[in-house]
């Protein structure tokens, strides 16, 4: 039997100046069901959740409505006395008085009869409710980084120095990412690998911290603290313990003329290599589609000259399973390539390059040594034109969006070639320059002022090549719109930063949402930068949207940081607002036929399958089983179901009815 | 083979030599050229720039013409005819209403829905035919020269490649040509500022016939009537902005195809040029 | 429809977009008609379209659902699932010869106070010109309850 408790808050005067607030509590003791309602001035006050507790004891109460504010404001607070009275919270649910009604309509009789309705609606509800327990699921205290660029690094370091395992999965030979191939950093200049090496070393030598390079996600199955991430270790064709990265097998590889990828193809490579020398860990790895051996099994010369005989032709693949309990994707950003642009000559004029080509010809330790030459004759440029938005907020190109970072490095290159060519003309044509972090406009008025850069506001409408020079056509348009023709020896174009390769196939194996340029979503664009709507997977850096390195550190940061907090318990604790599939005695089991409608409804892939076998082991039935641990309690799949065999816990059909009953 | 066919006004006038070679080689590849009956002026230039309804309604004739006639496809040599007629199409086809108000104004019903193609494009359609046809390769070095209008707007016109086209350079190829990369492909010649303001088509001109030069090539290949008539007509002004003597023929891609396909040279009209064409058979 | 008609109208809402949406209403101080009680659900993707049968059984005479914006909904895709069973219901409640106009299906954020109290005083003005739903309470009450 029902013993409901109504207790009816005035809130000073918010409610009680429009509701009449005793004559509510009053009607309300008429209702069955009903043994104990008064009304009180601040029920979320000392002594008015007082009043609630002893009522409980004293009435022995089955059930307990507060009238009063928003359940979005008090619910915790009540449900937090009630608990304290010894009934179990959920048995607990708030009347909106004030929001939805003494905030939102006159004093009228009809303000009172509302409330008096509202009232009796959640009554109704509180005799449905079921005493409810949170649900516990334990956690792995592994985590998964997948990307060892600046934000992978990051955010590993920081979760192994808080003494939880971490796993590093980078796809390439080496970790560092794209920051390993930046001559200098904005707006400090900073020498890049000068300042990255160290936290690269770091993450190898971490004791906490696993490092597997050369190596990708295979397959990840489980959920929140109960991950099983199956990863494909790719052959470098080493032995690794006997490999002492002498680098003699890259030196006498017969194979010298493969465009190398560290260098964005300025550069050549054999086909056995080190991607570049400060590479962690710094052993090489076989490039089988290049390899003449692989190719054509003549060769070897690797195997010959190593002293310690290291090299394994015959290596396979190895899988591995390990149990994780959350995942950090840190698997960045590529930049747009010179082909995508017919009207810069489709790709096919070698001194049009991209900023990353840029930085490898910049950077001293790339193809040409840090010196400043045109990579079709080797002639030091005397004009060199950046062309800032090349594909960036461009829908003909297929992104709309501001790539960020490319008005700060198109100032940083201008200003790098200045410093190499003191006499040397350089040329920035821009739309706007996006300049806004600590120190950032300042940087930019140095290549203008100190550095003697000249910008043009205006976009170039063609590039073409002629007698040796590139002609660039663009506008000026602050000088009204005069056409401006330059000859230069080289163009940097300030491509488009989209997202990896491969971002959606790993999206969708982790099941985590993605934009229209795929780029993983976050859960909240401004309240949860670095989470996903998937339950212990979190994100970091440019893979979910163009962003600098001060502001990538900061984000790996902030997901170790959630990582952290994770597996700052041995259980997790989650509301039990879940959706349970019901189960009756054999042989029906349970009205579910498994048609798995749920399954395919369900956001958050929280409905499995399970199997009912007899004792013979034969199959009897397959039905849906909701996963706790991963269901947010939407009730979508309730609405699904087409025999009503899953219900929600907490906004059950019973409960819904009900309200629905009193009106 | 037959065709629905748009002169328009240029070709019956100054660029009588391109209505003259589409015909010749039309005979030669036996494609029947059906004219479209009472045709109007589509507009060109001066339509679109002073009332956007009359550049609409001007085009809506003459397609309504053409469907009355039972004609599926117009062929509209003139670049800006094409272009025009493709624009009006595409904007009627797009927007119903605009569509029934051009029907009130041209007083007749209408479903916009023939097709207007261009020269190139209907020449391809000969392409495995061509070489069995060829008396004497055109064997010289082509810039082909396509202009703005035949690849512009590209959402509209769906043809070719907008920045770096090919189709003329394949037809030049299938007629014995050499087409070379050049630069100024699809840069304007000047257009119709030819009459209003001639230093600015013998600067743009000028610059074009500049490039095709410094390619290596012999002759320049069009398929506009205003473009050859800047690139060829405007010599002299081109010239003395540049301060040079080209004398690199321009011809239209019909009268290339017609030449190697052993037409006379008379019959592709190519006497009417300003700057000859020196390379003609011997039958000039 | 007598003067003193007052139309009972049942709000079906999610949680997390609508419902706070009208709790924003309430902290501004927005006033609107006071015919309208609302039913909290965690997302719009709950609403089994009986739930709404039943409200008309009931003696509801206008119905509101309403949701987060689509790509915004807390739950990914619970709104979407909403939109599409309404069309399929909408079709259905045509074709059994109810009165579709007393259902109205909308997007309320939870920023959008003012637009919750629009939506209330439109539909129940709305409601109160098609007068009391009595068809349906009445093949209601002659059934089994």
């Amino acid at each position: 039997m029902s013993r409901i408790g109504v207790f009816t808050c005035h809130c000073g005067e918010n409610i009680g100046a429009t509701v009449d607030c005793a004559k509510v509590a009053a009607c309300t003791r008429n209702v069955p069901g009903v043994v104990h309602s008064v009304d009180y001035k601040y029920m979320c006050s000392d002594p008015g959740q007082t009043l609630i507790k002893e009522a409980i004891k004293e009435h022995n109460l089955t059930g307990v409505v507060v009238a009063a504010c928003s359940p979005r404001m008090h619910e915790p607070t009540f449900r937090a006395a009630v608990a304290e009275a010894g009934l179990n919270p959920y048995l607990c649910e708030m009347a909106n008085l004030r929001e939805h009604c003494s905030w939102v309509h006159g004093k009228a009789d009809a303000t009172t009869d509302k409330a008096a309705d509202l009232i009796r609606v959640m009554v109704e509800k509180v005799k449905h409710n079921e005493p409810l327990h949170p649900i516990k699921v334990p956690v792995t205290k592994r985590a998964l980084v997948l990307g060892g660029g600046i934000a992978g690094i990051q955010a590993a370091l920081d979760i192994a120095n808080c003494g939880h395992q971490v796993v590093l999965v980078e796809k390439s030979p080496s970790i560092g990412g794209h920051m390993s191939q930046l001559s200098e950093t904005f707006p400090t200049l900073d020498c890049s690998q000068c300042i990255l090496t160290p936290r690269m070393v770091e993450a190898a030598r971490h004791p906490n911290l696993t490092l597997m390079t050369y190596a990708e996600l295979e397959k990840l199955e489980g959920f929140i603290g109960n991950f099983k991430a199956t990863i494909r270790k790719k052959a470098r064709q080493l032995d690794e313990k006997l490999c002492t990265g002498c680098g003699l097998c890259t030196t006498k590889c017969p194979q010298k003329k493969i465009p190398d990828e560290f260098n964005e193809g300025l550069g050549r490579r054999g086909a056995i290599y080190v991607p570049f020398p400060q590479a962690v860990p710094n052993k090489p790895v076989i490039d089988k589609a290049n390899c003449t051996f692989y190719r054509s099994g003549k060769c070897k010369v690797c195997e010959k000259v190593c002293p310690t005989g290291a090299i394994r032709f015959d290596q396979q693949d190895e899988l591995v399973t390990l149990d994780i309990g959350a995942i950090v994707l840190a698997t960045g950003f590529k930049v747009m390539r010179t082909d995508k642009f017919p009207e810069y000559g489709y790709g096919k004029y070698p001194d049009v390059i991209d900023g990353l080509q840029f930085e490898r010809l910049a950077s001293a330790s790339g193809p040409t040594l840090g010196a400043m030459q045109r990579p079709s004759d080797g002639k030091a440029p005397e004009t060199v034109v950046f062309v800032a938005c090349s594909g960036s907020r461009d829908r003909s190109k297929g992104v709309p969006y501001c790539s960020k970072i490319c008005c700060m490095y198109t100032a940083k290159h201008a200003m790098l070639y200045k410093h190499k060519m003191h006499h040397g003309k350089a040329y920035v044509f821009y739309m706007d320059i996006r300049s806004s972090g600590k120190d950032y406009d300042e940087f930019v008025r140095r290549a203008i002022e100190e550095d003697d850069v000249t910008y043009i506001r205006g976009r170039v409408s063609r590039i073409y090549e002629e007698d040796g020079r590139l002609v660039v056509k663009g506008a000026d348009t602050l000088m009204g719109g005069e056409p401006v023709e330059i000859k230069a020896d080289l163009v940097v174009l300030a491509t488009a930063v989209q997202a990896q390769d491969g971002s959606e196939e790993l999206a969708q194996k982790l099941h985590v949402s993605y934009d229209p340029y795929h780029f993983f979503a976050e859960s909240h664009p401004k309240l949860k930068p670095v989470e996903t709507n998937t339950a212990g997977i979190f994100l970091a850096g440019a893979c979910q949207a163009p962003r600098d390195i001060p502001e990538t550190v900061a984000q790996a940061s902030g997901a170790a940081a959630k990582v952290a907090a994770l597996f700052s318990r041995d259980e997790l604790t989650r509301e039990p607002q879940v959706a349970v599939v019901n189960r009756l005695p054999a042989p029906m089991f349970s009205y579910c036929v498994g048609c798995f409608l749920c399954q395919s409804a369900c956001p958050y892939q929280a409905i499995e399958q399970e199997e009912i076998r007899g004792r013979d082991g034969s199959l009897l039935k397959t039905l849906a089983k909701v996963n706790a641990g991963l269901c947010q309690g939407c009730g979508t799949c309730v609405a699904t179901c087409r025999t009503k065999a899953i219900d929600i816990q907490g906004f059950s059909n019973e409960q819904i009815f009900a309200e629905l009953m009193t009106l | 083979m037959r065709i629905g066919y748009y002169p328009g006004c240029s070709l019956l006038g100054s660029s009588r030599e391109f209505d003259e070679s589409v015909r010749a080689l039309a005979g030669a590849l036996g494609l029947e050229l059906v004219q479209v009956p009472d045709w109007n002026c589509c507009g060109a230039s001066s339509a679109h720039v002073l009332d956007h309804k009359l550049s609409l309604a001007l085009p809506a004739r003459i397609l309504a013409q053409a469907e009355a006639a039972g004609l599926e496809e117009i062929l509209a040599p003139c670049a800006a005819c094409y272009n025009r007629l493709a624009s009006a199409r595409d904007a009627l086809d797009k927007d119903p209403v605009l569509a029934r108000e051009m029907e009130k104004v041209i007083g007749r019903p209408a479903t916009h829905k023939v097709r207007v193609v261009n020269i190139l494009e209907v020449l391809d359609r000969f392409k495995d035919t061509l070489p069995g046809l060829l008396k004497v390769p055109f064997a010289h070095k082509v810039a082909c020269y396509y202009g703005c209008l035949l690849v512009r707007p590209a959402k509209v016109l769906h043809f070719d490649r907008a920045e770096d086209p090919q189709s003329m350079d394949r037809l030049a190829a299938a007629a014995g040509a050499a087409p070379l990369d050049w630069n100024y492909k699809t840069e304007c010649c000047g257009a119709a500022f030819s009459v209003t303001r001639t230093d600015l088509v013998a600067r743009l001109s000028g610059k074009i016939v500049a490039d095709a030069v410094r390619a290596g090539a012999e002759a320049i290949l069009v398929a506009c009537p205003m473009c050859q008539s800047n690139l060829d007509m405007r010599r002299t002004e081109s010239n003395a902005y540049l301060g040079a003597d080209h004398q690199i023929p321009v011809l239209f891609i019909t009268q290339a195809l017609g030449l190697a396909l052993g037409i006379d040279a008379n019959r592709l009209g190519l006497q009417r040029h300003m700057v000859p064409a020196t390379f003609a058979p011997a039958a000039v | 429809m007598t003067d003193s008609f007052e139309p009972k109208i049942t709000a079906f809402v999610c949680n997390w977009c609508t419902y706070a949406g009208a709790d924003l209403t309430g902290t501004s101080r927005i006033k609107y008609a006071s015919n309208v009680r609302v039913l909290r659900l965690p997302c719009t993707g709950r609403i089994d379209f009986m739930l709404l049968a039943k409200a008309f059984s009931r003696g509801a005479d206008g119905i509101i659902v309403s949701g987060c914006h689509p790509n915004d909904c807390h739950y990914t895709s619970g709104n979407y699932h909403a939109r599409r069973r309404w069309m399929v219901y909408r079709d259905l409640m045509d074709f059994m010869g109810l009165d579709t106009r007393r259902i109205t299906f909308s997007w309320v954020s939870a920023a959008e106070g003012a637009r919750w109290a629009e939506l209330v005083n439109e539909v129940t003005v709305a409601v109160r010109a098609l007068g009391p739903y009595t068809d349906y309470r009445e093949l209601a009450l002659t059934g089994v309850e």
